[in-house]
């Protein structure tokens, strides 16, 4: 591979700078010979890679709706060089064998370096604890475990997978909702609109109980604890709570939880139906200023793809799940940097430092410096485009931006020194 | 009028042209020969995806009253469960040329989709626990000719108080009810324990009272909502015994209503539950009224959505 010389970047804190890329790596851009290839990036920020903590990517099992392959250009084309691929898939990822061939997927087809998320539980049934600890030893190396899809609901197998991941410096990652208090029928967010639309409510207390009853668990184990997909204002309040009382607990908010609201499902569009589900305007005040504070560590998309005839039912027969790869830098540009909740660096941080370090990914969320893995992004800030979903590398077309108008940020991804994706300029 | 989705799409004007000319379809269900030739040519699908013996009976005469030609179609059971999406059916049920379709749904806001993907008109003959807007419309009949009988040209249900009463959560009746009623004029009140008082409630146009003795002599209106059996065992409240007594039209509720009130109940009843033989079957009882009032609404409506020119 021949060296890649990036030129006149601007790389945020540290003023413009070239970059020079060799044998997978930043060297010291003094070293570039005439042979490297040149990529203009004047006028473009170099940012690390970002990294996504939660990704559906749907193979093996429903191929129809994504593949690695298509999952991973999709992030490519949204400025990120991993993924966190979760276990719902079928067969579930719950043993070394199958997270091995999630991994041997991405090695293969992966635009993205692609990151098996484990199984709590066998199967997903919320019972019997998975095989953790052969998925971390297998050459996987799987550290994160989650149900996600569903909620480890007892609390006797949570405090079990906490303290067992601690031998390993594994995370469980909790899809936090009370199935009593929030059914599969739940399908709105519990309030003014739920109750107009005739749509089964899930209320907020279904999610913050569970947060406030696992940090408690957590504080006991000592383990660590990740919150999926934050949606609302009291589960904020318990994090803040745990984070100053010492609790080892991270937690992640997904784009659209920032920027759309319940009103969104007024139309009874299925493109709509999330979950957690969408949350009235004071819980996206909220997550924002969370997101901005630290408290919620992390951005992650739940990128949801699905077949357009399982969204096509009744709203509450409807899958859930929205598109969020490929959009979700431009929402955080428009919700957190445009408002000026966030700073560029303060973005790297939530968008791939402390995910990679969350999932303990050793080559992702570097600084571009001579030395470290060539993960790096350049984006144009100021470029906005209407979106399209049929404009997309997903198989899948439930992109909620339809037709609205977004930064379009990403001008080139390159994972591991190979570019992954470039604009057509 | 394109749809009729909701209540909420009919100003007064319209609920009261609609309950005019059902007056005028009610004088045909008197005639030795019951049919008009009003919708000669047109289809009219009924396109149910949940059981509704009354509903649909009173949909298909309605139809066949205007000369429509009235199919059935049943689709019952999860389309997720039989492999085909709720757009596919529609669709297909739509491209045989339909006018219009008359769609029941177990799940909230069925008709609103259907209606963004095909041409037909769209009616919604009742969606999940969301809206039952020709329920309404017949209740709103019935109840005008009940007041007409003592003020004969009652135009407006201004200065009247409807009590709505039971699971007001899980109901697409008192949805579909409070809208119209209110946009009558009418001040409603619903009655409920709270764990049947939909989330919200406080931004609805109507009084929320959980104690039915305050409500009662207040009354114009007592209606009745069925208990469905799902909610006996879903823990909203402990025992069927403790509902009646708490929230059933019983004996001495039925005594203490105001001079001149009435009884109203969308069916199916659940005699002893909540509501007593007595009440149902009391002089002001306007419960078999509703039910001849449905044929002539839906014959109304019907009229209003196809009967003009193409």
């Amino acid at each position: 591979m021949s060296d890649l010389l990036i030129r006149g970047a601007d790389l945020v804190s540290r003023g413009r700078s070239d970059l020079l890329i060799r044998n997978r790596h930043f060297a010291e851009p003094s070293e570039a010979d005439g042979n490297a290839d040149l990529l203009d990036a004047d006028g473009l920020i170099a940012l690390p890679g970002l990294v996504d903590l939660h990704t559906h990517l749907r193979e093996p099992g429903r191929e129809d709706a994504e593949t690695v392959e298509s999952g991973t250009l999709a992030a490519a084309r949204g400025g990120f060089t991993a993924v966190l691929a979760m276990a719902n898939t079928d067969p579930v990822t719950d043993t070394a064998e199958a997270a091995e061939h999630i991994a041997a997927l991405g090695a293969r087809d992966g635009r993205a370096q692609v990151v098996p998320v484990g199984a709590v539980s066998k199967g997903l049934n919320g019972v019997e604890l998975a095989e953790l600890g052969l998925m971390a030893r297998s050459n996987a190396a799987v550290r994160m475990f989650s149900d996600d899809g569903h909620c480890v609901w007892d609390a006797r197998l949570m405090r079990r997978a906490l303290e067992y991941v601690r031998a390993f410096d594994g995370v469980i990652a909790q899809h936090a909702q009370d199935p009593q208090l929030a059914g599969t029928a739940a399908c709105c967010h519990e309030g003014e609109i739920s109750g107009k639309l005739g749509l089964t409510g899930w209320p907020a207390a279904a999610e913050a109980g569970i947060v406030a009853r696992d940090v408690q668990i957590a504080e006991l184990t000592r383990s660590r604890l990740h919150i999926c997909h934050v949606s609302c204002a009291e589960t904020v309040d318990v994090i803040r709570w745990a984070k100053q009382r010492g609790i080892n607990v991270t937690a992640e908010v997904a784009p659209h939880h920032l920027a759309l609201t319940t009103s969104e499902v007024l139309s009874y569009d299925p493109t709509y139906k999330v979950n957690p589900p969408l949350r009235p305007h004071e819980h996206v005040e909220v997550l924002r200023e969370a997101l901005a504070d630290g408290t919620i560590d992390a951005v992650a998309t739940d990128h949801a793809p699905h077949a357009r005839h399982d969204k096509e039912h009744a709203f509450a027969e409807a899958a859930f799940g929205m598109l969020g790869l490929e959009t979700a830098l431009a929402v955080v540009i428009e919700t957190m940097i445009n408002s000026g909740l966030l700073s560029w660096p303060e973005l790297v941080k939530r968008m791939s430092i402390m995910p990679a370090q969350i999932a303990r990914l050793s080559d992702q969320g570097r600084p571009l410096t001579p030395g470290e893995p060539a993960n790096v992004i350049l984006i144009d800030p100021a470029a906005r485009a209407v979106q399209n979903r049929d404009n997309s590398a997903s198989l899948s077309r439930n992109n909620p931006w339809h037709g609205r108008e977004l930064p379009d940020p990403v001008v080139a991804t390159i994972w591991a020194g190979r570019v992954t994706y470039q604009k057509e300029r | 009028m394109r749809h009729l989705l909701s209540a909420a799409d009919l100003d007064q004007n319209q609920i009261t042209e609609i309950l005019d000319l059902a007056e005028e379809m009610a004088l045909v269900q008197g005639r030795p020969v019951k049919k008009l030739p009003a919708l000669r040519g047109r289809t009219v699908v009924n396109l149910f995806f949940e059981d509704s013996t009354r509903t649909r009976s009173s949909f298909e005469i309605a139809g066949k009253w205007l000369s429509a030609d009235v199919i059935n179609i049943s689709a019952k059971g999860s389309s997720v469960s039989k492999g085909e999406s709720l757009r596919d059916t529609v669709l297909t049920v739509a491209a045989m040329g339909v006018d219009a379709l008359v769609i029941r749904h177990p799940a909230s806001g069925a008709p609103w989709q259907a209606s963004r993907w095909i041409d037909a008109h769209v009616l919604n003959a009742g969606d999940g626990t969301h809206e039952h807007p020709t329920q309404a419309l017949l209740d709103a009949f019935t109840i005008r000719r009940h007041f007409r009988r003592t003020v004969p040209d009652q135009l407006n249900f201004h200065g009247k108080t409807v009590a709505i009463v039971g699971d007001i959560t899980h109901s697409r009746v008192a949805r579909s009810n409070v809208l119209l009623l209110n946009t009558l004029g009418a001040q409603v009140i619903v009655v409920a324990p709270p764990t049947l008082l939909p989330s919200g409630i406080d931004s609805w146009p109507v009084l929320v009272c959980t104690d039915l003795d305050q409500v009662i002599p207040h009354a114009d209106i007592i209606m009745m909502l069925r208990v469905q059996r799902e909610r006996m065992s879903g823990g909203y409240f402990p025992t069927p015994r403790e509902y009646t007594i708490g929230y059933g039209l019983t004996r001495p509720r039925l005594q203490a209503m105001k001079p001149g009130a009435a009884i109203c109940h969308p069916g199916p009843m659940n005699r002893g539950l909540e509501i007593s033989a007595d009440a149902a079957d009391a002089a002001n009882s306007l419960i078999l009224d509703q039910v001849a009032a449905g044929v002539s609404v839906r014959m109304s409506v019907l009229y209003e959505l196809l009967g003009g020119a193409e």
